[in-house]
């Protein structure tokens, strides 16, 4: 199974990046409460489900791809300001939690073929949180959106 | 009999058997002086003092309003009033600094004009934003004290005309989670209970309900159960002994005084114990609900020993409290401020639901639940969308509903904000902040005193960017920021509609003119709409009313087969003995005491007024995922995970700050505070602190402390009071404003803050799903500034008692709370009928009962 190891990598990655990057917001947010909390809540949600793979690493390894990165998904970096950078950095976000759900999506395939209860239940429930995070930034995009497109200075 | 209801806040007990007719009491109170026989005329209203909703009748002489009777045959209070009530009602309307005529400001202050320059200020405005930006430069902030009809045409100018979705109400910070919370569970707003069930119910829970304080005339009805035969049990959540608390003690219910902040874990654990004691209607569940098996998930690791721990109570408290919801034929619960605005409030809410739901105890008598109201019409701003509501607990996300909507004011439905939820107040002072929202329109409420972080508010409605338009009876501290102040006329000066927790519809008649050239709230904003020249899309003038019933009429048709349907209500019914609770039409012609008979729920796609939120972060549930679970009429079993508070205790700020009522003010004092025996009872600030606490902080009784959180701090006389060790109440009536003894124009040192303004301290922080901001969640610490004089202003009658009740603290006397006005009480024993009581049906069974709207 050495590609499984390859995508144990690549989710731990993405859901790195996205923690770190919601702790971007977070901070940035401040004077946003909803949007600070509730950052840093899904940031944790993200931290469990890489403590949720330790095992996992223990027993298949951690590779890094031998593909090389077309897409590089860095993460925010730094957060933007006004409600217009507010928008757009939820809206990384987002991009960036469909690619820690499809990682996820392809993890839980290959643990149905090695038949590994562990690692379905790992997938699933990370899956089904990563789902969360995303409706959480959709609903909130869609909030924000007309006001910083329409109005905001 | 002659009462002083301060001293007697729930006035002569009528205790009475389980099953029976709750007795008829009449409390009335005239201005000093006069006799039933100097009142030249009793118009009927309803008191507009607290969510209650009592049937009232207005006394008037000479053309003022000089005392209330209370209605004996209406079904909310059978005659009584409380103390705010009697007090409260009348005496601000003949107050000397009544604002008479409009104001606007030049030159920095606000200078009295007439209408027309006046609201031609505010058209004017208006036009140049819409011109420059559009009507998202617009928003509205309204309140929980206007009637119906001011609400319909408020939401029918703002989302119609306009078309902005910045309109929300101060209902915000009291009801908003109890409106989320029954939309989560049930798929729409809309009180599952009645009061009768309390005729009924075999044990009463009270989460966050220190309705002796906020309800008085209710919780006599319950004291006249609790202290006849067969009496229900009580428990009360609440982290004071409150006189509900007592009142659990007494009946050998449970007070489970949990920490500030964690409700969830609380109700979490009593859900759970009623799965582990295989106490839940499994057959039930199965027909009714969806997401029996997700809830269980939920709440399977939240054992006692475990929440004990979370929650600093006793393991065998909580397992008792389970016991008793368990094993109770019939339980009543209700909701109010302790959850709906601390952490987590929603999902605390929704747990009192699933609790019902899971033991299959609804729609029957005694089993209500009542998600309680702060105002008493909250309920109105909710049905008719003046708040982040669309009329008629229609579904922003459903086109369909959003199409009725348009051919309702026949408009393009593009006119009609619909990509969001209506913005909630936080977000609206957010956008106001930032620039972005450049005109803001408040009516009847006071947010410079009542909105978190005062401070932060006061500096928004200052600004130079925003354009404020403030409706109001006085000059309050929010009307000294703006721009333009209109003049508003009050209860009693206006007729319209008002809907009480039980969905009981009252009519409120006009009884005397308002002072000077104050108009009603429907007047203005009708020549708000008129001078704007709103049009539908005929060209036809858009909310061309003349007279609230005008208003009703068109309400009643915008309900119409919806779960709030009006449709068969009409002003001449409401004219008769009592007010009707809804919904009122063709198969319940005489209205409906309690909802969800049938157990057949809003739920469905088509009909529900929201597809529901992630509980945790209030992440939308989509159409399709809605649909998916095909509720068809079933409700919803919902659960979320305990988390620790936004602001926990650190070393700094190592204590918990909380608010709340005290029974004698309403909100900001507008009223109560002219009011001489309200006022005298608790005329000023204070903050409650426990035996402990106060012991370590060398504070004895009236000592002047300061209080201070990360945002503002307050210096007031400290109480040494019941609230449980580790955390400080503060009420969050005072502003700036200060009567004078006379209870009449007082000093005002400006827009604020006033020295003992709670919400300096508070967090601007809010609830995922519902919006309502946290008023009982931050960290304080507490320092003596120097010895006080003479002990706090605090009563002594409530939950803000000294610690030890002996009349002393801390070697300081405290005189017991007395000295209110003579009222006069009557019992009847000549029982009237009262449509749809259950007591009062030969067979138990209200004629009103085999309808419910679940399947409309």
């Amino acid at each position: 199974m050495p590609h499984l190891a390859t995508y144990v990598g690549l989710v731990d990655h993405a859901e790195q990046t996205l923690a770190e990057s919601l702790r971007t917001v977070a901070q940035a947010q401040a004077k946003h409460p909803d949007i600070h909390f509730m950052c840093e809540t899904l940031a944790k949600m993200s931290d469990t489900h890489r403590e949720g793979l330790a095992p996992v690493v223990e027993r298949y390894g951690e590779d890094e791809s031998s593909e090389p990165e077309r897409l590089h998904a860095a993460g925010l970096g730094e957060a933007r300001t006004g409600p217009l950078g507010l928008l757009r950095d939820l809206q990384d976000l987002h991009v960036l939690g469909h690619l820690v759900l499809s990682s996820w999506t392809v993890i839980r395939q290959g643990a149905q073929g090695l038949r590994d209860q562990e690692l379905l239940d790992v997938a699933t429930s990370a899956a089904a949180d990563t789902r969360r995070q995303i409706a959480w930034f959709q609903t909130r995009m869609k909030v924000a959106a007309p006001q910083a497109l329409i109005v905001s200075a | 009999m002659d009462v002083d209801r301060i001293a007697e806040i729930w006035g002569a007990p009528t205790p009475h058997a389980r099953g029976t007719v709750w007795p008829v009491r009449v409390d009335q109170h005239l201005e000093e002086g006069l006799s039933d026989a100097d009142v030249e005329r009793w118009v009927q209203s309803a008191c507009l003092l607290c969510s209650n909703g009592c049937g009232v009748d207005i006394a008037v002489k000479d053309g003022r309003m000089v005392g209330v009777r209370g209605r004996a045959g209406d079904v909310v209070n059978h005659g009584r009033l409380g103390p705010k009530g009697l007090y409260g009602s009348t005496p601000w309307a003949s107050s000397p600094d009544r604002l008479t005529r409009p104001l606007v400001r030049d030159g920095g202050t606000l200078v009295e004009t007439d209408w027309e320059t006046a609201m031609g200020r505010v058209v004017e405005t208006s036009r140049r934003l819409l011109d420059k930006a559009g009507p998202l430069t617009h928003a509205f902030y309204t309140s929980g004290q206007l009637f119906l009809e001011e609400y319909f045409a408020l939401a029918t100018i703002g989302k119609a005309g306009l078309g902005t979705p910045h309109m929300d109400g101060n209902t915000r910070l009291c009801t908003a989670t109890a409106a989320a919370a029954m939309k989560e569970s049930f798929g729409a707003d809309g009180q599952p209970g009645s009061y009768t069930d309390i005729e009924h119910c075999d044990a009463i829970f009270l989460y966050g309900h220190n309705m002796a304080e906020t309800q008085t005339v209710l919780w006599s009805r319950v004291l006249d159960r609790t202290r006849g035969d067969d009496p229900p049990v009580v428990v009360c959540v609440d982290p004071r002994r409150t006189p509900v608390a007592q009142e659990a003690e007494r009946t050998g219910g449970v007070h489970l005084a949990p920490k500030v902040g964690t409700n969830l874990a609380l109700v979490n654990c009593l859900t759970r114990e009623v799965f582990v004691n295989g106490w839940v209607d499994e057959e039930w569940v199965a027909a009714h609900t969806l997401g029996r098996d997700d809830l269980w998930e939920a709440v399977k690791d939240y054992d006692p020993d475990r929440v004990a721990g979370i929650c600093g109570v006793d393991a065998g408290d909580l397992r008792r409290a389970a016991r008793i919801f368990g094993e109770s034929g019939a339980v009543l619960s209700t909701v109010l401020q302790g959850f709906y605005q601390s952490h987590q409030a929603t999902a605390s809410s929704v747990g009192v639901n699933n609790l019902h739901l899971l033991r299959g105890m609804i729609g029957r008598p005694g089993c209500g639940i009542l998600q309680m109201n702060g105002q008493p019409t909250a309920q109105n701003n909710r049905e008719c969308g003046a708040d982040g509501d669309l009329p008629g607990f229609r579904n922003w996300d459903n086109p369909k509903h959003i199409d009725e909507l348009a051919k309702l004011w026949n408009v393009d439905p593009l006119t009609i904000p619909h990509w969001a939820p209506p913005t909630h107040a936080m977000e609206i002072f957010d956008h106001a902040e930032a620039g972005s929202i450049e005109w803001l329109w408040v009516s009847a409420t006071n947010p410079a005193v009542s909105m978190p972080e005062s401070g932060r508010i006061r500096k928004i409605l200052g600004s130079e960017s925003l354009f404020v338009v403030v409706q109001d009876l006085f000059l309050t501290e929010t009307a000294q920021l703006a721009d333009v102040v209109l003049p508003a006329a009050g209860w009693g000066e206006k007729t319209g509609t008002f809907t009480n927790v039980n969905r009981t519809v009252h009519l409120s008649e006009h009884a005397v003119q308002p002072p000077g050239e104050a108009r009603s709230d429907l007047e203005i904003f009708l020549m708000y709409a008129r001078a704007m020249g709103f049009t539908d899309k005929d060209g036809a003038p858009l909310a061309a009313w003349e007279t609230p019933e005008e208003v009703f009429d068109a309400w009643r048709e915008a309900s119409r087969g919806r779960p709030v349907d009006y449709s068969g209500l009409t002003y001449d019914m409401l004219r008769g003995s009592t007010g009707i609770p809804w919904p009122v039409h063709e198969s319940a012609p005489h209205g409906t005491d309690r909802l969800y008979a049938d157990a057949r729920f809003p739920s469905d796609t088509e009909v529900c007024e929201t597809y529901g939120h992630d509980l945790l972060t209030g992440a939308e549930v989509t159409e399709e995922e809605h649909r998916a679970m095909a509720p068809a009429g079933r409700a919803f079993l919902k659960g979320a995970q305990y988390t620790p508070a936004h602001e926990e205790p650190s070393d700094e700020y190592p204590l918990l700050y909380t608010t709340g009522r005290t029974a004698y003010q309403f909100h900001t004092r507008t009223k109560t505070g002219r009011a001489r025996s309200l006022q005298h009872a608790a005329p000023g600030a204070w903050v409650e602190l426990s035996v402990e606490d106060a012991r370590e902080l060398g504070v004895v009784e009236g000592d002047i402390v300061r209080v201070e959180s990360p945002r503002g701090a307050i210096e007031v006389p400290a109480r040494v009071g019941e609230v449980v060790p580790g955390a400080v109440f503060a009420p969050f009536h005072y502003g700036s404003w200060q009567p004078d003894d006379g209870a009449g124009e007082g000093a005002d040192t400006g827009p604020g803050p006033g020295p003992g303004q709670a919400n300096e301290l508070t967090m601007t922080v809010w609830d995922p799903v519902s919006k309502q901001p946290y008023f009982k969640t931050a960290a304080c610490r507490v320092t003596k500034v120097r010895d006080g004089d003479g002990p706090s202003p605090a009563p002594t009658t409530t939950a803000s008692r000294p610690a030890n009740g002996s009349g002393t603290a801390g070697g300081r006397p405290v005189p017991a709370t007395a000295g209110g006005a003579t009222t006069s009480t009557t019992l009847v024993d000549d029982l009237p009928r009262f449509p749809l009581d259950p007591a009062q049906e030969p067979d138990g069974v209200p004629a009103g009962r085999a309808t419910t709207d679940g399947d409309r």
